[in-house]
């Protein structure tokens, strides 16, 4: 773009007192020329003609404050991402952007001076989602002297890490890693964890959230349940134990498991005999006999109604489901399972005590099948991106097989060993090395049962051939998908999802931590897949944005709100279309009325006004007109 | 009576004969016609994958455009004119400068829209299995029938859309409604070799011989084809002096519009079943004690 045509044109107009051109504006010499010329030319608004407003519209808004001007006597014309990076014919991009230039100065000639809203913050944090994520941010915002109220939708916090044995590369036992955190999460003094809970409704705005939480009947007494057990050993209904993926069974009152926190039964409403009309009952009775009476039956779900300021998303991953992946058989041959399937078989605590065995007939396995990237990077059919976890906890599971069963023989299937992390590459190389493991590059075409053997059939494409392996049990690496209610809790708070629903970041790479709703910060698998290093750095990054947003009793908000004219007839139109449910009608004058904390400046509530009678801050129908005007002229 | 415009394809009018006829009768059979479309050309039997090559597309972009002025609906039989026929239909429909330039050349625009249906489809979708089951008049009780499935029908599953690709069930599906006793056994969706049995028979035979030995292996008696060139390929990989089989895995291999004919009560030569085949079929049934209606 010719930037000098521009200057000197736009320096020829009658109401413009000065126009200099600077190669890096937000440079320090830059904002020294912004400043003196201000300062010089005794100037009462400036454009500053650059980046986008996303940029730099802070730092020059800041300057012109330093520099005696109200800083809504800024503007900033975006001339590169709206035309000189977008545009091939440099004529044409220079008029544009004079046009964007003229624009910006026929609006800052109508902005008024504004200063900004100072409103309270609410000085506590909800948490939602008690896996590794959710227990690191909360501990760390309670341990900075804060309430954080933690809500978990089971009956138990802990998450995915609970149910893993081992975490590589270190292979720490992971119970015995997680544990003393859950339980410093039960005695902390400022954290309140409401189990078997969900987040209904979140009004207000960032410092000043107004959430409902409904927490499914306890039936069991956090308070006084000792775990004893009892009312599990009378429980006459079983169920497939989701814990262990349907491994083994447990009681319809139960306890999630052996570590679990809070450490109390749970019991399972949707499976229990005895609720509404009381049929069974037994665990009760036996409770009371005991003389513990923490069992109440006819309890009923509560609403929790919690004032925060901000809120703290850690809502995890569940997986991809496997029976999609008709290829691999899963779910019609029972010796094809998931990594986490056979993760809970390696665990000490798991449905096998740690001891691997085929589902289908309790046999040692000798040969055993790693599908790495089940389903993933599947762009057409599956999952089109990279969980980022499974080469190593592949690595770990042949690794562990083969110490459980030294004369097994593992094949992994891979496309490419992605073991970017600390001590990570050298964990897989050892693992391969040391163990004998056999990688295979390639991927699996199909899965067929063939006299009790699992016919594998595959492709690897270091030697070129096609390769056919006899396996007693395949492990299928399927990939990490956003939890269930990702996407209805999306849309209660108001967060945006990505494209494969997990909860979008203000900016992929400056603003990773925060949603692009103010005042809700991400942390974990709910953001995108990673591991646990990975999530508990971003717990405690997102901890300690809250913990910014907290450090002051008040916090500004931009003055560039809706106000309501004299002309309003109070007709109520504008109240329904209001997203942040800021309009009203006043009680005496029976007039619309903004409520300027909730108002984000959308300007829905203008464009909806039969009346004109609704107008933005410093975004005026006159201000627009005379903007236009700067346009088609 | 109801009637859908029909495209045979070439297959059909030489060594496929019995598979057109087949499908006419059963049609008729079923209340419906398959009316051939007035002029029609060879599809070009596979969809070039080649994107500068053009040419090819030319013959099956040109049918759709002729087909559209004769209906909205096409059905097919033959597995390799479904698949070339069905895909160009998606590929028009995304109005690239390829196509753009075919049209040119061809000085018939088509730009989508005609439905491409398999055979199957029709019974299923428009007749449904229901209907069908009602239909049977000869349950073909105790026939122990292996449904081949091949690629064509199936794959790409993101643009055929047709069936799960790696599960398939629709002709298990329509031979239970028959009265067989359909056989699952893992190779049924394995490629038979396709093309290759052209200039390198000693490659493709393996493939089918495969296909043969696994279906015999889960005890099918006989293979149920719906494509010209899979049933061609399991055939010659069975004859009399193949490598890679024994003559005590022998299947016969018929197309499922001939099962769906003779449950119907049509008789032999109106599906052009021969002596020979329909021996295999009777030697294929094992007796229950129901015993055939």
């Amino acid at each position: 773009m010719n930037i000098k045509e521009i200057v000197e044109k736009t320096g020829k107009r009658s109401d413009i007192v000065f126009a200099a051109d600077h190669k890096y504006l937000c440079s320090e010499p830059g904002q020294a020329l912004i400043k003196d010329s201000i300062r010089q030319h005794k100037l009462d608004a400036i454009v500053v003609a650059a980046c986008s407003p996303a940029m730099h519209e802070a730092t020059f808004k800041t300057l012109a404050q330093l520099s005696g001007l109200n800083k809504y006597n800024c503007e900033i014309a975006n001339i590169r991402e709206q035309s000189s990076w977008v545009h091939d014919d440099p004529h044409k991009a220079t008029a544009k952007a004079h046009i964007i230039v003229s624009e910006a100065i026929e609006k800052v000639k109508l902005n008024e001076p504004l200063q900004p809203i100072t409103v309270p913050v609410t000085r506590k944090v909800l948490v939602i989602g008690g896996g590794i994520a959710g227990i690191r941010a909360s501990l760390d915002v309670a341990n900075a002297g804060y309430q954080v109220y933690l809500v978990e939708k089971s009956g138990s916090i802990g998450g995915r890490m609970a149910q893993l044995s081992e975490t590589f590369p270190t292979l720490d036992c992971a119970t015995c890693i997680l544990g003393p955190l859950m339980v410093e999460v039960y005695r902390h003094p400022n954290i309140k964890l409401l189990r078997l809970s969900k987040v209904e409704e979140v009004r207000g705005y960032i410092g000043n959230f107004k959430v409902k939480v409904r927490q499914e009947p306890e039936y069991v007494d956090v308070a006084k349940c000792n775990a004893c057990g009892e009312c599990a050993k009378v429980c006459p209904a079983e169920v497939p134990n989701e814990f262990d993926f349907g491994l083994t069974w447990r009681k319809t009152i139960y306890t999630p498991f052996a570590q679990a926190v809070p450490p109390a039964y749970v019991l399972d409403a949707k499976n229990c005999l005895g609720l509404l009309p009381q049929a069974c009952g037994e665990c009760q009775k036996a409770c009371d006999q005991l003389g513990t009476a923490c069992m109440n039956l006819d309890a009923w779900p509560r609403t929790h109604e919690l004032e925060v300021g901000a809120i703290i998303v850690s809502t995890g991953y569940e997986l991809y489901d496997a029976t999609k992946l008709t290829e691999y058989g899963y779910g019609t041959y029972p010796d094809v399972m998931t990594s986490i399937e056979f993760e809970r078989m390696l665990s000490a605590s798991g449905p096998t005590l740690g001891e691997i065995k085929r589902p289908s007939d309790g046999r040692v396995p000798r040969e055993i099948v790693f599908v790495q990237c089940a389903g993933q990077r599947e762009p057409e059919t599956a999952l089109p991106y990279c969980s980022k976890i499974c080469c190593m906890y592949t690595a770990r599971h042949a690794m562990m097989f083969k110490e459980k069963v030294p004369d097994g023989q593992t094949y992994v299937f891979y496309m490419d060993i992605r073991a970017g992390g600390k001590g990570y590459e050298e964990f897989v190389k050892r693992c391969q090395e040391e163990r004998g493991l056999l990688y295979l590059r390639g991927r699996v075409a199909k899965v067929y049962e063939e006299n009790g053997k699992l016919i594998v059939k595959g492709v690897d494409t270091i030697s070129g051939k096609r390769v056919q392996i006899n396996a007693d049990l395949v492990v299928l690496a399927v990939g990490m998908i956003p939890s269930a209610g990702s996407k209805e809790l999306a849309s209660t708070l108001k967060a945006s999802l990505d494209a494969n629903g997990f909860f979008s970041e203000a900016h992929p790479k400056l603003r990773p931590l925060e949603s692009p709703t103010a005042g809700i910060y991400l942390a974990g698998a709910g953001q995108s897949p990673k591991d646990i290093p990975e999530t508990v750095a971003q717990a405690s990054g997102a901890a300690s944005k809250a913990l910014d947003l907290l450090s002051s009793p008040t916090l500004e908000r931009e003055p560039t709100v809706a106000q309501v004219l004299e002309t309003c007839s109070g007709c109520g139109i504008c109240i329904p279309v209001c997203p942040y449910d800021a309009l009203s009608l006043n009680a005496n004058t029976n007039l619309a009325e903004v409520s300027e904390a909730l108002c984000e400046g959308c300007g829905t509530c203008v464009a909806s006004c039969p009346s004109s009678s609704l107008s933005l801050r410093n975004l005026t129908d006159q201000q627009m007109l005379a903007m236009i005007e700067a346009i088609v002229a | 009576m109801q009637s859908y415009l029909y495209f045979p394809g070439c297959t059909l009018r030489t060594v496929a004969k019995d598979y057109d006829a087949s499908a006419k009768a059963c049609a008729r059979a079923l209340g419906f016609e398959l009316k051939e479309m007035q002029e029609w050309l060879c599809c070009g039997a596979v969809l070039s994958n080649v994107e500068d090559n053009l040419m090819t597309k030319a013959g099956p972009n040109r049918i759709l455009a002729r087909a559209q002025q004769e209906g909205d609906k096409l059905v097919t039989l033959c597995a390799g004119c479904y698949n070339v026929l069905k895909r160009t239909d998606l590929h028009a429909k995304l109005a690239s400068p390829a196509q753009q330039s075919i049209n040119t050349f061809n000085e018939e625009s088509y730009n989508g829209g005609v439905n491409v249906v398999h055979f199957l489809e029709v019974i299923r979708d428009q007749v449904g299995f229901d209907a069908i089951e009602r239909a049977v008049k000869v349950p073909l009780k105790g026939l122990r029938v292996g449904a081949y499935y091949g690629c064509l029908l199936l794959r790409p599953s993101g643009e055929m859309k047709f069936d799960d690709p790696n599960r398939p069930s629709i002709l298990e599906n329509l031979l239970m409604r028959l009265g067989c006793t359909p056989i699952d056994y893992p190779a049924r969706t394995d490629c038979c070799g396709s093309y290759l049995s052209v200039g390198s028979a000693e490659n493709s035979q393996p493939m089918s011989a495969a296909i043969v030995k696994s279906a015999h292996s889960c005890g099918a008696k006989l293979l149920a084809v719906g494509c010209p060139l899979c049933k061609y390929n399991l055939e010659s990989s069975q004859i009399p002096g193949a490598k890679n089989t024994s003559a005590e895995e022998f299947l016969p291999v018929v197309y499922f519009t001939q099962l769906l004919g003779l449950a119907l009560g049509l008789r032999p030569e109106e599906l052009e079943l021969n002596m020979q085949q329909m021996q295999a079929i009777r030697e294929a049934q094992i007796p229950t004690s129901e015993g055939r209606d």
